[in-house]
């Protein structure tokens, strides 16, 4: 079993980037490449869900790549959290490949996702973050991060049009300046221990005064909270995600800003038990959510919505680490997972919307629900997830954080609870908003249509109720979204699975023991 | 092993001038500034590796005798990814000025709509009064009749409106096919926006 670790582990990392290189040499043959970006991401997602049973049963196993011995090498670790997120996050990755795939194949080769760059890239991406689910030393987390953000710069100014390139500057500076961050601060923790290896750390930065451990680890704090983008740091993520093509801004809004929630769990508790921040913690996860949820609903249209309300959500699971306790981490394992797939399915369901209706702003949209009754359900079902409603995933989710918050007692945990029970309303409003605006409410007649087109002539983004009809949606695309509603609601049905794996990884989290003595028992080994 | 006070200065230095250029709105200014924080985040890890002026080689007969080879290391990584993300920005920052001859920062224009979008309830809305991108499909008042089965819509009679429509698109494809030529952009002007969005 420790061997078939050891050859499964690297492999998440590996198979993507030496899949990158071979769709870069098939880049003139669409059909082989498309071929090979799917076969690949399959491959990961099974090695993922191999490694994700290993890992529940064994706990966590290390491997140092290359053989050379542990402070020294690079160390891969796997244990409940990481494996966990691994599924979760190939799941979402092949998912979204497929549909990107079904709009290749619907649109032709160049127009939103030109096929040559954007799967070498697509897989690339896959591998960063893999790669960042796996590091056990914080240089190696770094360098997964610039993986993946290199990767994720290139796939939001795809086709480079003037509305990207400005969103994609935002993007490029606010990413370099958290990297940065991030660097300066792996600086630091090195002059101050001596070692960059998270097991290391984990022993060394508690013999350091109170003050440095602080000073560390707010720089980290800091450079993770731009990543995830928690509140004072979120304002670059609605002014950059939008404009991006329907499959990409999905897999962002799902995946990347998850990365960083997963970064602040792991050094929250691996290096830093402390909890000294946890009260600054407590309050940036309550102005995560309320404004983040507040400006989602003064949104007109939806893909901006969403991405406000995925801030939003960012704080439901900075509220759970902040908590400290083994309930609370699991509340935010869980609602990490849950909201990868929630808010990637969401995305998916806009680019529909966008392709049927011929836009996304709620005020020009009318009559889809009637125009497209499965595409109406494609999009309430994971709404009514996003919004927390019984007896969907979002709904345990919220109802384990909530549980772990009023568990916990006190002020700062109580004002929480409240701020997350009034934040899933105020989701519940924005997201009924656009069901009624763009699905519910009857469309107008045609002549009316027309008298717009009369007033703005350029603007052509409305469209006459025969194109409404006219605008059939490729099979491939409905199918991937249909899968990721499947995903979703199976997320529901074995909610009682998947919170189990959630707590034991939380104990996991909180005891180190386990994380700490795969990574020294390698010495051993080697 | 007297610690030198001048790689902290430099370090400080760099931050300080990094962080400036990178608060300007011209992006070169910004490319600059991200450069400058490189280097001083590239001299700080340096700097963590212990005294300089030794090397990191081995063999040596005491440890002393041998600086920190690690950080090193983690520089040189530090450096290339530098490097790369840098050709990128250069890459951006000549597209957004073949795209809008500028090279600023720019503010999100939907951002700015909702920000100064009047806060009246919709019920007191007349549509009359809204600017049009504002303004929603309809009257508000008129219902959609589906049409009844076998009823065909008339042709719109208003031959006039049509002729002019057709004209209005074979003049947008000309000039989308004269935009594909990478020769063309207006002496003095702003270029055409080649892709833009649909």
């Amino acid at each position: 079993m420790e061997d078939l670790i050891r050859v499964l582990t690297p492999l998440p990392v590996l198979l993507p980037l030496l899949g990158a290189a071979g769709a870069l040499l098939v880049g003139r043959h669409p059909h082989t490449q498309r071929l090979l970006s799917i076969l690949v991401l399959s491959g990961v997602l099974a090695v993922s869900v191999v490694l994700l049973v290993l890992a529940d049963d064994q706990g966590a196993t290390s491997v140092s790549v290359g053989g050379w011995p542990v402070p020294l090498g690079i160390v891969l670790v796997v244990d409940r959290l990481s494996a966990l997120m691994l599924v979760v996050a190939n799941t979402v990755t092949l998912g979204v490949l497929v549909f990107a795939v079904g709009q290749g194949m619907a649109d032709g080769e160049e127009t939103d996702t030109p096929l040559s760059i954007f799967h070498p890239t697509y897989l690339i991406l896959v591998a960063g973050v893999s790669n960042a689910f796996l590091a056990g030393d914080l240089f190696n987390l770094y360098v997964g991060f610039e993986v993946l953000l290199a990767a994720s710069y290139v796939l939001l100014t795809l086709g480079g049009t003037a509305g990207r390139i400005r969103a994609g500057i935002t993007y490029v500076v606010v990413s370099l300046m958290s990297s940065l961050v991030f660097l300066a601060a792996i600086a630091l923790v090195y002059a101050a221990t001596g070692t960059v290896n998270l097991a290391q750390l984990a022993v060394r930065l508690g013999e350091l005064p109170a003050g440095t451990q602080l000073l560390l680890q707010s720089m980290l704090l800091v450079a993770f909270g731009i990543k995830a983008a928690v509140f004072p740091l979120s304002a670059w993520l609605p002014d950059s995600y939008p404009t991006a093509p329907a499959p990409v801004t999905a897999v962002f809004a799902g995946l990347l800003t998850k990365v960083g929630v997963y970064a602040i769990i792991r050094t929250n508790t691996l290096l830093f038990p402390d909890g000294a921040l946890d009260d600054v913690l407590m309050w940036a996860a309550l102005a995560t959510m309320v404004i983040g949820i507040l400006g989602a609903v003064a949104q007109t249209d939806i893909k901006r919505m969403l991405s406000f309300t995925l801030v939003s959500h960012i704080g439901y699971m900075v509220f759970g680490i902040a908590l400290g306790t083994a309930a609370g981490l699991a509340g935010a394992v869980f609602y990490v997972v849950h909201h990868i797939a929630i808010q990637t399915t969401l995305f998916l369901a806009t680019g529909l919307v966008e392709r049927r209706g011929g836009t996304t702003n709620t005020e020009k949209l009318g009559g889809l629900a009637k125009a497209s009754p499965l595409l109406a359900i494609l999009f309430f079902v994971p709404a009514m997830n996003l919004a927390g409603i019984p007896p969907l995933s979002g709904f345990i989710g919220k109802l384990g954080l909530i549980e772990a918050g009023v568990a916990l007692g006190g002020a700062g945990p109580y004002v929480l609870v409240g701020g997350a029970v009034v934040t899933s309303l105020l989701t519940l409003v924005a997201v009924a908003r656009v069901w009624g605006r763009a699905f519910w409410r009857p469309r107008a007649v045609d002549t009316a249509d027309e008298d717009l087109e009369a007033v703005r002539p350029a603007a052509g983004t409305s469209t006459t109720t025969a194109q409404l009809q006219e605008n059939r949606l490729p099979p491939l695309m409905v199918a991937a979204t249909a899968g990721f509603v499947v995903v979703t609601l199976a997320l529901t049905v074995f909610g009682g699975v998947l919170y189990g794996v959630a707590d034991r990884a939380a104990v996991d989290l909180l005891d180190r023991t386990p994380y700490l003595e795969s990574v020294f028992g390698l010495r051993g080994i080697r | 092993m007297i610690p030198t006070v001048v790689l902290p200065i430099i370090i400080g230095g760099l931050y300080a001038a990094g962080v400036y250029l990178l608060l300007d709105r011209s992006l070169t200014r910004v490319l600059l500034g991200f450069l400058l924080l490189g280097n001083a985040t590239n001299v700080l890890i340096l700097s963590a590796g212990g005294v300089a002026g030794l090397a990191p080689i081995l063999p040596v007969d005491d440890l002393g005798d041998i600086n920190d080879p690690l950080p090193q290391a983690l520089v040189l990584t530090a450096i290339v990814i530098t490097f790369g993300i840098s050709a990128f920005v250069l890459a951006m920052i000549y597209r957004s000025w073949r795209l809008v001859r500028d090279e600023v920062v720019e503010d999100d224009a939907e951002d700015l709509r909702v920000a100064t979008r009047e806060e009246v309830d919709a019920d007191e809305r007349d549509p009359e009064d809204m600017p049009p991108a504002d303004r929603g499909p309809g009257d508000g008042f008129t219902v959609e009749r589906e049409p009844l089965l076998g009823e065909v819509k008339p042709p719109s009679d208003d031959v006039d409106l049509e002729l002019a429509r057709a004209e209005a698109a074979e003049n947008e494809s000309a000039e989308a096919r004269a935009a594909g030529d990478p020769d063309r952009t207006p002496a003095g002007g702003r270029p055409v926006d080649r892709e833009e969005e649909h």
